[in-house]
């Protein structure tokens, strides 16, 4: 019997957990956990999920960075496309369950509403990301330019902040922690772009040598 | 009264609330209308009894609407309720133990009787009231909720606003001991506590106007606003004050707490109006709660005939 990859069972598991919050989603659903307004758990709930996937897909290069964990990055496209999965159901939900097709009051919403204007842009720049998430697509993009493009997942993560902070009604203190952490995630790789910690990490080194 | 007839409800009756749940009839709808078959069937005798209860069996008042209610496990359930935690679900969860008795209510202010009374006093020899009237949240969705109460008109004469009172302005309890959402955050966002909402003068007295002891003919749930709210049909829901202490008739307009929070989203009057968005979202359609498709806000929230009137003269944009 060939000896059992790790990594075999591993996928698969994080696969699974993946699915667990839309699973739960959907039992609450069939059995009736909902609030009385089902719809508004739809929304708020494939919402935050596509924020959080959205962090944690962010989290993966800072993590194998500082951990040493380089085989995280085998994860990272799962992560990426439980983002856009997850704001696919989100905007369907707007599209179809809130605005049932009515695309006059959509397109109002797109031109006049700020939180709305942010959500569409997360999710369209999401899209070309999805699609180009294939080990082909790297080929026939290229890898420079592969990577130029995904870097949209910064733009798109501005985006999925502000449209959470323009949303809520007045207490702002979960989007602000939201755009906390996404600005530490970012500040990661603009201090690591920059070299900045390297003449951290030597005065470190230099303090405990001295 | 009515209070006793509630008591007298076979709890047999009670029961087929919860088959009631608009969950399962959503889910009906939801499937039916998403193409597929209606998985769930509902006895269908038990579609107009139970919950509808009470006040749908009885004559109907000149105010009340004959829509469909909601039921009560809904109304108990989905609230908007800050003192006690910011999502729909916390109110229930956290003012299980909120004492309302005993309750005193200060009146003060430009009025003849300034003095606390306890909640017997105030309400002394008023008459209980059904009305169902419609609720519609700023926040786009809307209920149907069979209301106890009696008129604000009758309260407001009792106490005998002086002549250069033009406002009435009404505070819910501070109590963080009690309401978890009244205690200081570091980060802020909240509200500025206590509660505050007012109505002009005329407002009060308009009939619709009204004070709820009760829902479905039982006592006020903690959550719904215990021991006594607001009740402004016509208006967003929020004017809505819940727990009563304070009561005061002033010649100034009242800073109201969604005012003083973000004045340009929420103003004085806050009366429903289709043709006046919120700055952030429409507010030309409502979801009822239990229906799966969104229907038309009505000017004044299908109260422009007793309340029109009031307003006329006024810009609502400016005046929203």
């Amino acid at each position: 019997m060939p000896k059992l990859n790790p990594r075999w069972i591993l996928k698969p598991a994080v696969f699974l957990i993946c699915l667990v919050p839309m699973v739960w989603l959907a039992w609450d659903t069939v059995s009736g956990n909902l609030t009385a307004n089902p719809l508004e758990d739809f929304r708020d709930r494939t919402g935050i999920w596509t924020l959080r996937f959205l962090m944690i897909t962010l989290s993966v290069t800072p993590l194998r960075r500082i951990t040493g964990w380089h085989s995280l990055i085998r994860f990272r496209r799962m992560f990426g496309l439980f983002t856009f999965f997850h704001s696919f159901l989100h905007f369907i939900t707007y599209i179809w369950l809130d605005q049932f097709f009515a695309f006059d009051e959509i397109l109002k919403d797109i031109t006049k509403r700020p939180f709305i204007i942010s959500g569409f842009a997360g999710f369209f720049l999401l899209i070309p990301l999805a699609i180009t998430s294939t080990k082909k697509w790297i080929g026939r993009l290229g890898g420079k330019r592969w990577q130029m493009l995904h870097r949209f997942i910064y733009v798109s993560a501005v985006a999925g902040v502000l449209h959470y902070y323009w949303r809520v009604k007045l207490d702002v203190r979960d989007p602000v922690a939201y755009g906390v952490l996404l600005a530490v995630l970012l500040g990661f790789r603009a201090f690591s772009r920059l070299n900045l910690f390297k003449p951290l990490v030597a005065r470190v080194g230099s303090e405990k040598s001295a | 009264m009515l209070i006793q007839r509630a008591s007298d409800i076979p709890s047999s009756e009670i029961t087929p609330e919860r088959l009631y749940s608009n969950r399962r009839e959503f889910i009906k709808t939801a499937s039916s209308a998403l193409g597929t078959a209606a998985v769930i069937s509902i006895l269908p005798g038990c579609m107009n009894s139970s919950a509808s209860g009470t006040a749908q069996n009885k004559a109907k008042g000149p105010y009340d609407t004959d829509e469909k209610q909601t039921p009560y496990e809904d109304i108990i359930s989905y609230n908007n309720y800050y003192e006690f935690g910011i999502d729909k679900s916390d109110p229930i969860k956290y003012s299980k133990n909120f004492k309302t008795k005993p309750w005193t209510v200060s009146v003060e202010g430009m009025v003849k009787k300034p003095a606390t009374y306890t909640l017997e006093d105030l309400t002394k020899g008023f008459a209980m009231e059904d009305r169902v009237y419609r609720m519609r949240c700023v926040e786009a969705w809307s209920m149907v909720i069979p209301w106890m109460g009696f008129p604000l008109a009758e309260l407001v004469k009792r106490l005998e606003p002086t002549p250069s009172a033009k406002y009435v302005e009404f505070k819910t309890i501070l109590d963080p001991s009690q309401m978890p959402g009244q205690k200081p955050s570091i980060f802020g966002g909240g509200l500025h506590w206590p509660y505050t909402e007012g109505l002009r003068l005329d407002e009060a007295m308009n009939p619709l106007a009204f004070i709820a002891m009760g829902i479905y003919g039982k006592s006020l749930p903690n959550q719904d606003g215990a021991p006594l709210r607001l009740v402004t049909p016509w208006k967003y829901g929020f004017k809505g004050v819940k727990a009563i202490v304070k009561i005061r008739f002033t010649d100034k307009q009242p800073l109201t707490a969604w005012m003083e929070a973000s004045p340009q989203e929420y103003g004085f009057y806050a009366n429903v109006n289709p043709q006046v968005d919120h700055p952030r979202w429409s507010q030309a359609s409502e979801r009822r709660i239990g229906e799966f498709y969104k229907r038309r806000t009505l000017m004044f929230n299908g109260y422009a005939e007793q309340v029109a009137q009031l307003y006329s003269g006024l810009d609502l944009r400016k005046n929203f």
